[in-house]
This record gives structure tokens, sequence and C-alpha cells, in this order.
């Protein structure tokens, strides 16, 4: 269960890791904390030529606020910004850094491996998917900026091109009255979630004006499940309403049959998680402090 | 930039438990084939290889890591602790003597990852309750235990080295 042999790079800025990556061709993966990646190369799923390792650029790892909004370097480590007070300040951030897998991935594995992995069971991508944020991407023709939505586009498939790295992430602090949560659930912590939910609202009260709702390890690809959010706003929240939200979720899921468990499991999942997400939301909207991350047995 | 040709070798230094080592290796291995197969440091297991279980647990620059899941490379230039540096003097260290008292083993393949990831743990929270001993071993796994000694071991070491035995 080793890795085929390949060449290795070290990359001294991002622009010579790109240039490789390009010069390369097909061959090439660009390594970062190889929390997904040196899994895929042991199991030899992946064959590449070359890596490219930009784990130790310059630049990329700080996690910053400014006008409004955070931005996060693509190389923070999940503990690393498990830890900042910014997974404080905005609980759903916590909820989804301290959950990722176990201490010893968070210590390695990065915010911008989460996404340019393109795996479904990912929990970043749905995270940054719930908040609405965007990616920041630079490539061979220079940089551009990517909704989160949308940003995984298939199965480890993403709107990345070849030699082009996600340098970072940003996305707006949350405004009054809007709080989320990120719960999801594993068989152990070591484990990709069996199903992870992300939930985030705006509420006046419990008149809920804005929702977002996005799946994790429910189909092929993050899910945003509209109808969902449409069964939220504009509504008081109340057990029926949730309930119809929290349906409306598990329909809009893709889950497939895997050793996670059954699609009619993961959907009777996916409803109990958006209940669970919805009311903490609430209860952090009221200025609670709830403590929820990934449960497992 | 830094690069190999396929096979090639590309040459390394790290420091596990206090002492330097100079290294060239192959751009695939493992740090966890470099301490045991090449550094003959052979306390740290090699368990499920899918980082899953944690027997490979090592600390790099003060983080926790399943060195099965990291290259050699990437620990160029870091500090590795490995469970062969507990011990000082011939003393065992508080982590290992209160796993000794309180039965926190049977087979003993999970123990060396264990105790790195109890020695991060209360790297960053010496005092902590049984809940966080539980969470800063959720990384690894045991097959015979049942987890309660471990977690005991745990408590009482954490008890043991702010009472600075």
């Amino acid at each position: 269960m080793y890795p085929a042999p390949f060449r290795y790079h070290r990359a001294a800025t991002v622009e010579e890791a790109i240039a490789r990556l390009v010069e390369i061709g097909e061959g090439a993966r660009a390594l970062a904390g190889g929390q997904t990646l040196l899994v895929w190369l042991k199991m030899r799923f992946d064959e590449p030529t070359d890596l490219v390792d930009i784990g130790r650029l310059p630049g990329l790892r700080d996690i910053e606020q400014e006008a409004g909004r955070v931005r996060i370097g693509a190389l923070a480590t999940h503990a690393r910004i498990a830890r900042a007070p910014l997974a404080r300040q905005i609980p759903i951030v916590g909820d989804c850094a301290s959950g990722i897998a176990d201490n010893q991935v968070r210590s390695r594995g990065t915010i911008g491996g989460s996404l340019a992995a393109g795996d479904p069971s990912c929990d970043w991508p749905v995270l940054l998917t719930t908040l609405d944020a965007e990616v920041h991407c630079r490539g061979p023709s220079g940089t551009r900026t990517l909704p989160a939505d949308g940003f995984v586009q298939d199965l480890y498939a993403t709107r990345l091109e070849h030699g082009e790295l996600v340098t970072g992430v940003s996305f707006a602090l949350p405004g009054k009255g809007s709080a989320g949560a990120y719960v999801g659930f594993k068989r152990c912590a070591p484990a990709f979630p069996t199903s992870s939910v992300g939930v985030q609202l705006t509420l006046n009260g419990d008149d809920c004006t804005e929702a977002r709702i996005a799946l994790g390890s429910a189909g092929l690809t993050t899910i945003r499940a509209k109808a969902a959010e449409a069964e939220l706003r504009g509504r008081t929240l109340g057990a029926g309403v949730i309930a119809k939200a929290a349906a409306a979720a598990a329909a809009a899921a893709e889950p497939v049959a895997d050793q996670r468990g059954s699609p009619a499991f993961k959907r009777s999942l996916i409803d109990a998680l958006v209940k669970r997400g919805v009311e903490v939301a609430r209860r952090r909207a009221r200025g609670e402090t709830v403590e929820v991350s990934h449960e497992y047995y | 930039m830094s690069t190999t040709e396929a096979g090639g070798r590309i040459a390394i230094e790290v420091t596990v438990n206090g002492t330097r080592h100079r290294r060239e290796v192959e751009p695939r291995l493992l740090l966890v084939q470099l301490l045991r197969e090449d550094l003959r440091l052979t306390g740290t297991h090699i368990g499920c290889d899918t980082t899953y279980c944690g027997a490979c647990t090592v600390i790099v620059d003060g983080e926790p890591v399943k060195s099965c899941t990291m290259l050699a490379v990437q620990a160029d230039g870091a500090e590795i602790l490995t469970v062969e540096g507990l011990a000082r003097d011939g003393e065992l260290h508080p982590l290992q003597r209160a796993f000794s008292e309180n039965h926190g083993l049977q087979c003993g393949y999970c123990t060396p990852g264990m105790l790195m990831s109890a020695h991060a743990l209360l790297a960053r929270n010496p005092d902590p309750d049984r809940k966080q001993i539980r969470k800063g071993i959720q990384g690894n796994l045991c097959r015979c235990t049942g987890y309660h000694n471990i977690i005991a071991a745990i408590d009482a070491a954490a008890a043991a080295m702010r009472e600075g035995k």
C-alpha cells in the first residue's frame, strides 16, 4: 500500500508551483498537507508522475478580517482554524474545523486541500457553500474568484483548471441575527461523515428572513438544499416549518449506498441533522453558546 | 525549486528525539518508514495504513501526525518526537508509568500512538477533563482495552505531571 514512484518538486513561490504544474502537464499534482492525496497515492487510486509540494509556500496560512470579510489562506490547517479566535467568533466555522477527522489529520490537512480534492465527503466545501464564500484561485492565466457554491462540480472534479491553485477563501462576517451550525454524523472520528449539514439562518426573533443549507456526503458533490431554504425563508420557525425544511433537504439529497449506509438511512440522517442544525442556529442567534460538531458513536 | 528524477533521491534533515539525522530518501518514502526502517525506531507502529488507527502517531513540530500519511520529504527540517523519546535517563515518562500502573494496555499495539496523542493533548491542556481526554485520543483506535483504562491512565499522568512527578 505504498505510492508508485514520482518526481518531487518543492516550490518556493506560488508562481513557481504554477509554472511547474503547467510545464509537466496532466501527470502533476499539487501536494499541500497530503491528508487526502497521500491516502489516494498509497492505495494507488492515483499514480501521478510528479508531485509539486506547495506545503511550504509563504503567506498562505493567515486568517484575517478586513472590511467585514474573513479571509483564510489555503494552507491554513484545520487545527489552526479550530484554534483561531475566528472559531469562537463564528461558531459554525469552529464546528467544522474542530470536527474534521481527528487531531492528527487536522494537524496536517488544509482548507485549500479540502476544496481542491473535490471529494463530496470533505467538509469545507459544504461549510463554505453554507456561508456563501468565495474561493480565490491563481493559475497560468492569472487570478480569479469563484463561488464556493458549485466549486466542486462532480465526484473528485472541481472548477480548477490544470495548474490552477486555490490560494484562499473569503466570506462576509455574518450580520446581526445571523447564526449557523455545522453538524455531521460519522462512525468514528477518523471516518468521513456518513452525512453532514451546514445551516445558516438570519432571524428576527423566530422569523427567518434568510436561510442557506448545504449537504455533505449526500451525493456526488456538495448539495445546496434550495427547496429546504425556501421552506424556512419568510416563515416563523416552529416544529412544522422545520420538519418541512428537513424533509425537503432529505429529498434534495442523492445519497449512494456504501459501507456508511443505505440511501434511506442517509436521508433519515439528513432529516435529523437539518432539524438539529436549525435548532442550534436558532439558539445561537439568541446569544446562547452551544457546542456542536461531528457526532460519532 | 528543488526537484528529483523518478526513483531519484533527495537530501533531507530531521531531528528525531533530539538527534539530527541527514538522509537521502526516495520522495515516496513515508515518514513512518524512515523512522522504522531507516532510523530503526520501531516503537512507532504501522496499523491500518489508511489514516484511521493512529498507531503510527508521532509529534512533528509540536503537532500530532499520522506518520503513515506524511512523506519523509515533508518532514525535512522538522523536530520529531517518537515514543522512544519519552523516557529520560532510564526513567519512564509519567504517561508511560501511568499506562503501566492503570493497565492502560493489553496487547500494546496501539500504545505508542496513544502515548503520543496523550502527550500532544497534555502539552496543550495540562488539566483535561475526561471528555477532553476522549477527544484527545479520538484519532487512535484500540481493539482490546475498551478505552476506559487508557483514559484513566492519561488522567493519572496529567495529575502526576501537574504535581511535577
